[in-house]
């Protein structure tokens, strides 16, 4: 057994109900619960898995009332911290750990919260290559340019929705879009309709994107979704001081307000 | 015009509102199209789909009867979109109406039966298109029972209606509020409607029960039926669910295999036995 | 059903003439990594050595987003816009695969089963499908499983297979087939005597169709519901990915004295999906829906309109972003 097997079945020996963690798919690594003993052979860990497994966390019907572990990577440590800052994660249920080293690395079990925030302060948020080409190519475009560029982009949304249920941040209970009184956002897929959803949805993760990629993953039709999230990452932290993929420990960026504020672009 | 293009409504101008109980009116419609009009027809239990151009479609049934020429009505509470458009709407406005849709209620097999309606709440609707059915054709039937309840003397629809069929000596008309709904003028039964039918004890010799009303009042009142000796062939039910287009296409309102716009709405209890309880 | 040979050059012929009499031709387009279906002006537009596009080609005939009827309100009148189908033009969906091709039927089915659907007659009767048989398949094909094979004609009006010089045999199977080859009868030869298997992919059979109907007659309150969809996110990616799936939504396009009633694609998936009004759902948990989406192709369909609701593409499992394999849940499902 490996240091993951062990760890799983000794906290399945000592009452957890369920570890939430990964196993081989045929893409890659993917999303396993597992519930005995037995199954923590099947049990993988790769830093690169793109579904955030923070994103179950969140569902009771899942999660039920028992003790249960996730075995994070580096992108689901930053989900649960930023769900942790908004409040979201009620801390007694929840065991954390993750492997230090790739394979047969040393497990480490976060105490809570603060531990977590404390090992990611070192851990600079990468930027993937995707997005480094799209840097690239937008940085030659002029404003009418970038428009139509996303405009395209967008008009290949089919509103699957994936992004929004790969995203552990996205957790409303009623999405806007479910809204309809009024209908804030057309259900249907349409070129401006797609261009609402979509800069809707990156206002809503300004500051709370933990930049993970998840939804860039999920996009069946490979729409750079997360590109725009992950680029105002940057602007806030220019604006704010908010540090790239670790949670504000005094609230969001934009959902808070201080005194201090800057007032400049008021005029 | 609706008969090329299945989604396309008939516009229908509202001819007279009525406001039954808070929240709940009755539109009675009139086809704008004569043609419309001459070609339309419908049987008891079947439903459609009303337009409130703007805000889009809901689904009741058409709670008037067949036998009544000229115009047909819908009761709807105002809850969501498109009820509260509708409930906006006036006398004299337009609206749409698309059907009708579903399968029907078996009256020519109650010929010569006596007939138990048992309805709660806002299910008098859908009941009261059969129940004005059953007395437009009266010498069809043997007794005709009412047990009819609702949370309270105010929430009770169609009083002008109910006070028609009390008056009348062909029908045993029993009504019911909850207990603390009524008031100190009521004359009628106090108590739920499941135990004011186990009182009334209709007997299930050559009868059919129909029974329509939420979720809960449905669950208490089969054991009374099935005590009282009704089999299960013989009650009859109308089943809801969320629906979209209403002609079996969109995939929205199956409970199990079953359609409820295209093998429903009406359906018996034996058949209900067959499907999964969970899904409706 | 008739057979011929087509070479190179004819085949580019031909497809110029297509383009030329102004019928709108969709075939899978690379973008990036991704093959899509769109409308192309040429044969250098088409895509080449690749397995499966990501969508399915439904989207020619079932529109993702489509005006059912317009509306105008003036004062207390209204003034409908009836859907008019001459408006839809001439189609050919090119390089479809036959399971695709035969995705159609079951389709067709729902739409034009009972009432008839004319919205949706109007887009299919105006198209021709021209398949080409699979040379290629992968891990997440299955259309052996499933009453289908990577040769398979049902469906198609016309299906290619491409040979190693280039050319095609040809099967033209429907009359509409030999109404598209008829202004370019010239392009195609006599049938040559060539064993169209030859060419054909190997897919494995993974599972017994009737076995999985069998299993799931009993299967409602399985455990196997939940255990499956733990990791389901509950997006839609499955259902609109899949040349089957035709749950569909009626939407209010409003722009205050007039508007459009709109369908758009819609998946049992969503948990809104059955919501009532009222707060009532159904369908309130992940693992419902994901039974309902089973037994719904595999249980519902065949006992209702006498066809499985899939034709072992595997799309739904390549576009999954958490990896929910159908062909994989199958086979557990017979075990």
């Amino acid at each position: 057994m490996n240091k993951l097997e062990e760890k799983a079945v000794s906290l399945l020996q000592s009452g957890v109900k369920l570890i939430l963690g990964y196993e081989k798919g045929d893409k890659g690594a993917r999303p396993f619960f597992c519930h005995t003993p037995e199954d923590a052979s099947k049990l993988i860990y790769d830093e690169h898995a793109t579904t955030n497994l923070a994103t179950y966390i969140l569902k009771p019907e899942l999660m039920g009332h028992d003790k249960v572990a996730v075995c994070a990577t580096l992108r689901t440590l930053r989900a649960i911290a930023q769900l942790a800052s908004e409040n979201q994660i009620k801390g007694e249920n929840l065991i954390v750990f993750t492997i230090t080293e790739e394979g047969n690395g040393d497990v480490k079990e976060f105490s809570g919260i603060d531990e977590i925030n404390s090992y990611l302060t070192d851990k600079e948020l990468e930027v993937a290559q995707l997005y480094k080409e799209l840097d690239e190519k937008l940085s030659g475009m002029s404003r009418e340019e970038k428009w139509s560029f996303w405009v395209n982009e967008f008009s290949r949304c089919i509103k699957c929705y994936a992004c929004r249920a790969a995203c552990p941040l996205c957790y409303c209970t009623r999405c806007i879009t479910d809204v309809n009184r009024p209908q804030w956002i057309d259900p249907w897929p349409s070129p401006m309709g797609n261009m609402e959803w979509q800069i809707n949805r990156v206002m809503h993760m300004v500051g709370r994107c933990i930049g993970c990629g998840a939804c860039t993953k999920a996009c069946p039709v490979g729409i750079p979704i997360g590109y725009l999230s992950r680029k105002m990452l940057n602007d806030l932290s220019e604006e704010f001081g908010y540090i790239p993929g670790q949670a504000m420990k005094d609230g969001n960026s934009l959902s808070t307000f201080k005194p201090e504020d800057k007032e400049n672009f008021i005029h | 015009m609706s008969k090329s293009n299945i989604y396309l409504p008939y516009l229908m101008r509202i001819e007279k509102i009525t406001q039954e109980a808070p929240g709940v009116k009755t539109f009675r419609l009139k086809f704008e199209k004569e043609e419309d009009e001459k070609e339309f027809s419908f049987k008891s239990g079947q439903f459609g789909e009303y337009s409130a151009f703007g805000e889009g479609e809901s689904t009741f049934c058409i709670a008037s009867s067949p036998t009544k020429k000229g115009y047909i009505e819908c009761t709807f509470r105002a809850t969501g979109r498109v009820t509260n458009g509708l409930d906006a709407l006036e006398e004299g406005n337009t609206m749409g109406f698309r059907g009708p849709f579903g399968n029907t209620f078996p009256m020519d097999e109650w010929k010569g039966k006596n007939l138990v309606f048992v309805a709660g709440g806002i299910a008098l609707p859908p009941m009261r298109c059969v129940i004005c059915n059953a007395l437009d054709t009266r010498e069809n039937y043997k007794d005709i029972t009412i047990v009819y309840g609702a949370k309270s003397v105010n929430d009770l629809v169609y009083k002008d209606e109910l006070k028609e069929w009390a008056d009348r000596p062909d029908v045993n008309l029993v009504t019911t509020v909850d207990p603390g709904g009524e008031t100190p003028d009521w004359k009628g039964e106090v108590g739920f409607v499941p135990s004011v039918l186990d009182k009334v004890a209709p007997s299930s010799e050559n009868t059919v029960a129909i029974v329509c009303g939420p979720p809960i009042m449905i669950k208490f009142t089969f054991p009374v039926l099935e005590k009282l000796g009704f089999k299960d062939e013989n009650i009859y039910t109308t089943l809801e669910n969320r629906m979209k287009c209403g002609v079996g296409k969109c995939g929205r309102c199956n409970v199990g295999k079953l359609y409820v716009c295209k093998d429903g709405p009406v359906f018996s209890k034996a058949q209900l036995n067959d499907i999964p309880a969970e899904e409706y | 059903m008739e057979k011929r040979y087509i070479n190179k050059e004819g085949l580019a012929k031909w497809f110029g003439s297509i383009l030329n009499s102004g019928k709108r031709v969709y075939a899978p387009v690379r973008h990036g990594e991704k093959v899509d279906f769109h409308q192309v002006h040429s044969l250098e537009d088409v895509a080449e050595d690749y397995i499966q596009t990501t969508l399915s080609a439904k989207s020619v005939i079932f529109p993702r987003a489509e005006v059912l009827f317009s509306y105008k309100k003036d004062n207390k009148e209204v003034t409908l816009e009836d859907f008019n189908p001459d408006s839809v033009p001439e189609t050919v969906i090119w390089k479809i695969r036959p399971c695709d091709a035969a995705g159609f039927i079951p389709l067709s089915d729902i739409f034009n089963g009972g009432y008839d659907d004319v919205v949706y007659a109007a887009h299919l009767n105006k198209t021709t499908l021209v398949s080409f048989s699979c040379a290629k398949a992968d891990d997440f094909c299955f259309c052996t499983s499933v009453n289908g094979s990577p040769g398979a004609t049902k469906g198609s009006d016309i299906q290619l297979t491409i040979l190693p010089d280039g050319g095609a045999i040809a099967e033209i199977i429907t009359d509409k087939g030999m109404a598209l080859i008829k202004s370019a009868d010239d392009c195609f030869e006599s049938a040559k005597d060539e064993d169209k298997s030859k060419y054909l992919a190997d897919v494995p059979v993974y599972f017994d169709l009737n076995t999985v109907h069998d299993k799931l007659k009993e299967a409602f309150s399985s455990d196997i519901w939940k255990q499956q969809s733990e990791r389901c996110l509950g997006c839609g990616a499955c259902a609109f990915v899949c040349p089957t799936c035709a749950c569909f939504s009626i939407e209010e396009n409003s722009k205050g004295s007039h508007g459009q009633r709109i369908r758009c694609w819609d998946s049992c998936g969503f948990s809104m999906f059955t919501q009532h009004t009222s707060g009532h759902n159904p369908r309130s948990t992940q693992s419902q829906r994901w039974r309902q989406r089973i037994l719904h192709k595999f249980s519902y369909m065949p006992e209702r309109i006498n066809d499985f609701g899939c034709t072992g593409c595997g799309r739904c499992s390549r576009a999954c972003p958490v990896d929910m394999n159908i062909r994989e849940h199958l086979t557990s499902i017979v075990k």
